[in-house]
This record gives C-alpha cells, sequence and structure tokens, in this order.
C-alpha cells in the first residue's frame, strides 16, 4: 500500500499528463467519428456570444457582395412569379394551404466559418428556439451549404459540403443519374461525385443539384457544374470533380430547410428493415 | 508568486481572445493559420508548478477547440506540449537550466531560438495529426506543419518582442 502511495506521489506529473492526454484524446476520436453527439462545440452560449460578436463587425466588409446576392435572387424569384400567372391573370401555382406543406424554411445567418482544414463546420446564430434542429439541411441562394450537426437554445453548428465526412445524395440534372457528393479534402472550390454508373452520359459544364433520395434537402437544389471527369480504376464508376457555385469561404444569410414528412419516412423505413 | 500568478492569468485570457479574434481568421493561402497562443506554455515560470501547467494548457486547448469545434485536438497538443516543456528546456540550454535561470523574454540567441522552434513544432505536429487523422493525407499534414510553424514562429518572436518589459 505505501508504496502504491509513493508511486503516485513520485509520477504525479506523469499520470496527470496521461490523464489529460487520455481525456482530449477520447475527445478527438469521438468528434471523428459518425453520428456522435459533440460536447466540445461552438454552439454553446459562450463561444457563439463571442462569434456573434466577431460577426457583428466583419459583416460590414461584405455589405455589397451580400446586397447583389439577395438582388439576384429577388429576380429570380420574380421570374417564377410572374410567368406562373396564365392569360386569364389568376396564379396557376396556387399555393399550397397551411398544414398540408412538406417544407419549411428558416431564416439564419453564418457567424463563423471554417474552410482551412479537413472537417469544416460553420456556426449559425439561430437555434432551437428559431425552430433549428439537428439534420437539417441549409442552403442560400447560390446552392447548397451543409447539414446542421448540432444546436443549442440560439445557436448551431453546421458541418459543412467541404467535410471530408460529410455526404449529400445528388443527381446530374440532364440525365437523372445518382451519385454521392463528397469532398477529396483538397480544394474548397470543389467537390466530388462519386460512384455515377458508366449508363450516364457526362460532359463537362453539366449542372449537379440534390437527388431527390434524400429526405434531408428537396430535389433540384443546385450544387455545380462538372469540371472534370475521371474513371475510378477500383470500381469502374465514374468520378466527377464538380465546380461549387457557392463560394464557401464568404458566406452570410442561409436559409434552413426542414423537410417535415422526414420522420415519417424515416419511422416506415425503419419498419421496413426490422421486418 | 501572486504577481506571477496574475500576470499568467492575464497572460491566458489576452492570448487566447487574440487568437480566436484575429488569428483563426487569417488563412493565408486558403490553410494556413498561425497559432501564437501557445506562447503561454512557452513563456510559463521555468520553476513554477508543473501540475498547474499541465491544467492550465489542457484548458487552454479545450478553450480553442470549443472555438474551432475540433474535439480535442488543442488539449492534447498542448497537453503534450505542457509535459516535455523540461525535456525540450534540457536539450536547448543544458542540463543545468534550473539552477541559471532562464529568461525566455531576454535577447534571441541561438538557445533560445530553439527551444521556442522544437515547442512549435511539437505542438503543430501533434495539432495536425489529430485534426486531419488520415493517413493518406500524410503529406498535407507534414506541409501544414512546415508553413504553419514558420508562421506562427515569426509571431511568437515579435510578441515576444513587443510585450518584453522595457529595461531600466
Amino acid at each position: 500500500m505505501q508504496q502504491i502511495f509513493n508511486f503516485i506521489l513520485k509520477n504525479s506529473n506523469k499520470l496527470l499528463f496521461l490523464l489529460l492526454l487520455g481525456i482530449s484524446l477520447s475527445l478527438t476520436i469521438q468528434s471523428h467519428s459518425y453520428h456522435r453527439s459533440r460536447y466540445i462545440s461552438s454552439a454553446n452560449a459562450f463561444t457563439g456570444f463571442v462569434y456573434e460578436k466577431i460577426n457583428n463587425v466583419k459583416e460590414y466588409l461584405n455589405l455589397r457582395e451580400q446586397n447583389n446576392q439577395l438582388a439576384f435572387e429577388n429576380a429570380e424569384l420574380k421570374k417564377l412569379l410572374y410567368n406562373g400567372v396564365d392569360s386569364l391573370g389568376t396564379n396557376v401555382s396556387m399555393p399550397k394551404p397551411s398544414g398540408l406543406e412538406n417544407i419549411k424554411v428558416y431564416n439564419a445567418k453564418v457567424i463563423n466559418n471554417t474552410f482551412n482544414s479537413k472537417e469544416n463546420y460553420l456556426t449559425l446564430l439561430g437555434g432551437e428556439k428559431d425552430g433549428l434542429k439537428a439534420d437539417m439541411g441549409v442552403v442560400n441562394s447560390l446552392g447548397v451549404v451543409g447539414i446542421i450537426e448540432k444546436t443549442s437554445s440560439s445557436y448551431s453548428t453546421v458541418q459543412s459540403v467541404l467535410n471530408v465526412k460529410s455526404q449529400i445524395n445528388a443527381k446530374i440534372k440532364k440525365s437523372n443519374h445518382f451519385g454521392s457528393l463528397i469532398w477529396n479534402g483538397r480544394n474548397v472550390g470543389f467537390a466530388q461525385l462519386i460512384d455515377v454508373p458508366r449508363l450516364a452520359s457526362v460532359r463537362k459544364g453539366d449542372t449537379i443539384v440534390t437527388g431527390g433520395r434524400s429526405e434531408i434537402f428537396p430535389e433540384n437544389i443546385p450544387i455545380g457544374t462538372i469540371d472534370k471527369v475521371y474513371i475510378d480504376k477500383a470500381t469502374n464508376y465514374y468520378t466527377l470533380n464538380v465546380r461549387l457555385f457557392n463560394d464557401m469561404t464568404n458566406l452570410g444569410h442561409v436559409y434552413v430547410i426542414e423537410n417535415l414528412k422526414r420522420a415519417e419516412i424515416q419511422k416506415l423505413e425503419e419498419e421496413t428493415k426490422n421486418e | 508568486m501572486n504577481s506571477t500568478f496574475i500576470t499568467n492569468s492575464l497572460r491566458f485570457v489576452m492570448l487566447l481572445a487574440i487568437q480566436v479574434v484575429i488569428f483563426n481568421n487569417i488563412n493565408f493561402l486558403g490553410f494556413i493559420n498561425p497559432y501564437p497562443y501557445i506562447l503561454f506554455i512557452i513563456l510559463y515560470p521555468v520553476n513554477g508548478n508543473k501540475a498547474g501547467l499541465l491544467m492550465a494548457s489542457f484548458f487552454l486547448g479545450l478553450i480553442m477547440d470549443m472555438f474551432s469545434n475540433s474535439g480535442g485536438v488543442h488539449a492534447a497538443a498542448c497537453v503534450t506540449l505542457a509535459y516535455f516543456r523540461p525535456a525540450f528546456f534540457r536539450f536547448s540550454f543544458g542540463v543545468s537550466y534550473e539552477y541559471q535561470t532562464v529568461k525566455i523574454t531576454d535577447k534571441l540567441s541561438p538557445e533560445r531560438f530553439s527551444f521556442i522552434l522544437i515547442a512549435v513544432v511539437t505542438h503543430h505536429l501533434v495539432l495536425y495529426l489529430l485534426e486531419i487523422f488520415r493517413f493518406n493525407f500524410i503529406w498535407d499534414i507534414l506541409l501544414r506543419t512546415l508553413l504553419s510553424t514558420i508562421f506562427t514562429l515569426l509571431l511568437c518572436i515579435i510578441i515576444i518582442y513587443l510585450i518584453k518589459p522595457s529595461k531600466r
């Protein structure tokens, strides 16, 4: 007994080091594994508050660009609105009565953005009290941004498209062939669409949009254009280099998409699997 | 004793604040960020409490992790640096460093430079190894470690000179 105490006293620094290293390594491994809750994240009240204050200053630096983007988006929406009116002057695309919509859209603001790591996250101003929940899709007017990973009462973190862990169902707009959109961790302007069947006719410049198989994003949200086509030697599928429409290094206001039917779809799929 | 405690606490808060507000947003060439907050560990008194340093570096790293959403990467790197600091002292200043009072904030000599260099390289190597965590990015890890080390080293030396107490 005496010897054990002596040992602990003599090596107290070493033991403390090993203990702290163990804690930090376990946190690291936890953050690298899929679908685990993240305790140490920038969604907590303290870090969220600091980022909000920093963002209050930084926001002024790209007001002009944000304005242009909003004006562009307004023009697109106006085009949709005017083209929806038929010769009788009635609106053809009648809005569904409330309570029957499938998609809900929330407004949020990016207050922190990282893109220099392999696993990049954004922090949003907007959390549970604004209706945001984990696994909702985040887009802006140009295209897909990411998927919400964790929320606190007024902030949330988003797993960006530029994260080697993220995987989004996407398709080629012209031919409806599906693939998965991943990021290889190299260039912030490009993502990769993998597992596209060789039957698909792909050409440089074709548009890539989100596919209908994902219950997070609605169909046909733009992602980017094909920049280069490779054939994966191992699987004999196409790998496409996709130039993203979004400049992921410069994000302002974003929209968060909630699919109200998601729980129902998941429950059904779960039940089917268990049968 | 009391005044060194206050100095160190102030340094802890100040370096963290500067790191989060300014240096985390530099993104030079898209991926190089300097991490001069580790100056806290480098400048900690040579004969100070070792357990205290370990705890302080752990929390320093943990707060950085909260801000950068990186799990426990910074905490692990900081704790490693804090634990091996005496060994680096012995390497740079000779075996009997504890008897001659080493002051890192003094004039830049080859010994001091080598100490800061080893400390920064160790921290960054552990940091990027754990942050990227994939062996197929090994060249990326080494490249980032190299470039960020140069950047951090320059900033550390500049900051040391800026906060150096003036000679009477």
